[in-house]
């Protein structure tokens, strides 16, 4: 088995992961962007741990999480098999895909038969993979973006930069601006100042478009092999219409979704919204199975689920196998200094944050992607916020010896001069990094009345050398 | 040219442990099909009824759903019309055609237009009964069936839930337990849709600040209906 490097994959999606310098140094001088990055404390990160703190068994709900996944992974064949056996006996077909063209494929071929003009997608990650919504467009289908943050980026024609908030980096002005833009027969005078105005004018224009659709594309966040379920996950309710309107429900997800039964599905979602945006439990959690039965009111009459390979199952015998237990609740990206800093179009394609460092060199190979690896601190708040708990600084630092060891370093960025010194030589960006760091990781100690010790900084400071930035030192900054 | 799914699975198995061989594997997923395994259970939903009934109330309210009780069937009607005029909504419904529901006397008050059936667009309120409630997070779980359309959860902007207290539970393990032991053998018997609900539509996605109501039910209120299980189960 070649290990995921070996391959690397032409995407036909772009990927800018390759200037990622350059994107770094245009994301610093965007002062909408760091506005909305500057939310993610008062945010999700706060929202977190005010989740975590309210449920005393969360450490013991991570390790469990862990476990589950682990468990799968190491019966990954056949409990696949045992999904597909129970998904078929609710009468809803299975397509494997090996990668991405494969998938857009037997996707659009879905689509064709079913004579679809228009159709409606939940928010789906693997649908960002495989870049479904081009492939539609370019064989005259109409893809529809339900979720109000997908919809906002369709409209401006631009990639999400966050796995669960497409549009974080967009402004409630900016967004006003292309509803203006594309709404055009409505009022051009009309108010969209506040956040109602905007959602009753999504609402409206989005209701139409739902009840029309010949088809529903969603994501999954798990695949359950003991009912041939499928999960999703989501707060607006755009997915429920996506998936129980239309004729025909397309699931898009990938082989490493699945968990044996609905109480390992149970568990896995008592840690999945309280990482992610900190809620107790997002507003809609929905289980479907198959097609809707003879006697049913409603419900597609068609049922199918795209199962992914795209790379997955090399990295299963690679050392970055635990990658495959994310659960993308987004947490790393949310306490990641780096993504805090930069935001998530500078990664460069669908995976930003240390999450996507991790696994976009393993999907679509190093060549592209060799700068993210370096993306890092290696401050370790990732691994320690991440529900699954994946060693994220140790899978980086495995990609960091990969890149180094096939000589795929460059001049500027060699390995052991890591983004460090890379930082000490950029005073603003090196400004950001250290203010969030502070941030974060006071979040923490605040609780304690004084900032007695800060979690990760010891580990962070032995390994490296701290390089003195232009300006002020840390410790000056930290008093 | 072999087929995907024989491809995908051969490289899945090449990368898994050589010392479990499929034999091994196949057992061990038999086991823990048979035997789900026992997962921690949060200490908050472990209460009594009165207890239970309280925390599933607050933590709905602060997801910003509202609840009320009556303590039986026939004080739906009012409890309805109540809500409806608190919110100067319009004294209509679309319900599902739960047994339960059959035992309303609806007729008793005629300012108030029922109707049957799926949702359509121009449905403001929809009345729905719950398989269960979990108290843990105020999450109510409807299935879908011959008398539950999964519409009316979503369409309408206006959701009231009817949730019988006999089926008010603390935990999602305990509604699975239920819905197992009424359906029988679920892998066979599983519902189109199941789905949890806490709490109305919201969306982060305009500046982080969370809006009520984006496509799915700008308000949802449940109802806690008392009463033993033969009244109300
Ligand atoms: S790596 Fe962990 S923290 Fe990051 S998205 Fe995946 S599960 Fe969440």
């Amino acid at each position: 088995m070649p290990p995921p490097l070996e391959k690397e994959r032409i995407k036909q999606m772009q990927v800018t992961s390759s200037s990622f310098k350059e994107n770094t140094r245009d994301a610093l001088s965007n002062p909408t962007l760091q506005n909305s990055l500057k939310r993610l404390h008062t945010g999700f990160v706060s929202s977190r741990s005010r989740a975590a703190a309210r449920m005393p068994e969360f450490e013991l709900l991570r390790d469990q999480a862990r476990d589950i996944k682990d468990h799968v992974l190491a019966h990954l064949d056949v409990y696949l098999e045992k999904f597909e056996l129970q998904c078929q006996a609710h009468g809803g077909h299975v397509h494997w895909c090996r990668d991405e063209n494969h998938a857009k494929d037997v996707v659009l071929d879905i689509c064709q038969k079913a004579n679809a003009k228009t159709v409606t997608k939940g928010k789906s990650m693997i649908g960002e993979e495989i870049a479904i919504n081009d492939h539609l467009e370019a064989n005259g289908i109409e893809p529809i973006e339900t979720d109000l943050g997908e919809y906002i980026i369709q409209l401006r024609n631009e990639p999400p930069s966050h796995i669960i908030a497409p549009a974080i980096h967009v402004s409630k002005e900016q967004v006003a601006d292309v509803f203006r833009l594309t709404h055009s027969d409505l009022d051009p005078a009309r108010n969209l100042d506040e956040p109602d105005n905007i959602l009753a004018e999504a609402r409206a224009m989005l209701r139409n478009r739902y009840m029309e659709a010949d088809v529903g594309i969603t994501g999954a966040n798990f695949l359950v092999a003991e009912t041939g379920s499928s999960i999703i996950v989501t707060n607006e309710g755009n997915g429920d219409l996506t998936q129980t309107l239309p004729r025909v429900h397309i699931v898009l997800a990938s082989i490493e979704k699945i968990v044996p039964t609905l109480l390992d599905a149970t568990a896995l979602l008592r840690v999945l919204a309280r990482s992610a945006t900190g809620q107790e439990m997002s507003s809609y959690t929905t289980f479907s199975t198959g097609p809707k039965r003879d006697t049913d009111v409603d419900g597609p009459s068609e049922y199918h689920v795209i199962l992914l390979d795209n790379g997955r199952s090399d990295l299963l015998d690679s050392e970055f196998k635990e990658m495959l237990r994310c659960i993308r609740c987004g947490a790393c990206l949310n306490h990641c200094p780096v993504y805090g800093a930069i935001g998530g179009h500078a990664y460069g394609w669908v995976y930003p944050g240390p999450m996507g460092s991790v696994l976009s060199p393993g999907l679509i190979g190093l060549q592209n992607t060799k700068h993210l690896p370096q993306a890092s601190t290696l401050c370790g708040k990732c691994e320690e916020v991440c529900p699954v708990r994946i060693p994220l600084p140790l899978l980086l630092r495995n990609w960091r010896f990969l890149i180094y060891d096939r000589g795929l370093t460059d001049r500027k960025l060699t390995f052991g001069l890591s983004i460090w010194a890379y930082l000490a030589k950029r005073p603003m960006l090196y400004h950001l990094v250290v203010r969030w760091l502070i941030r974060v990781l006071a979040l923490g100690a605040r609780k304690k009345g004084r900032y007695k010790y800060l979690p990760g900084l010891k580990a962070w400071t032995q390994t490296r050398d701290f390089p003195a930035p232009q300006g002020k030192t840390f410790m000056q900054q930290w008093r | 040219m072999i087929n995907a799914r024989e491809e995908i699975l051969s490289k899945i198995k090449a990368g898994l442990d050589p010392l479990q061989s499929r034999a091994r594997r196949e057992k061990s997923v038999e086991t823990r099909l048979s035997n789900p395994s026992k997962h921690v259970i949060p200490k908050r939903a472990q209460l009594d009824r009165a207890k239970r009934i309280l925390l599933f109330q607050q933590m709905a309210e602060e997801v910003a759903a509202t609840t009320s009780r009556v303590s039986s069937l026939n004080e739906l009607p009012e409890t309805i019309i109540e809500y409806l005029n608190r919110h100067n909504l319009p004294s209509h419904i679309k319900t599902d055609t739960n047994p339960l529901l059959n035992r309303v006397d609806w007729a008793k008050h005629p300012t108030l237009e029922v109707k049957y059936g799926k949702a359509e667009d121009c449905d403001q309120n929809s009345v729905t009964v719950a398989f269960a409630g979990v108290a843990e997070t105020g999450t109510a779980v409807l299935t879908s069936g011959p008398n539950n359309p999964t519409t009316l959860n979503f369409l309408p902007e206006n959701h009231i839930i009817i949730l019988p207290v006999s089926r008010l539970f603390g935990t999602y393990e305990e509604t699975w337990a239920r819905l197992r032991a009424e359906m029988g053998e679920i892998e066979k018997t599983f519902p189109r849709t199941v789905n949890w609900i806490t709490g109305p539509s919201r969306t982060g996605d305009i500046e982080q600040t969370i809006q009520l109501g984006i496509h799915g039910p700008k308000r949802l209120h449940v109802i806690l209906v008392e009463g033993n299980d033969e009244e109300t189960g």
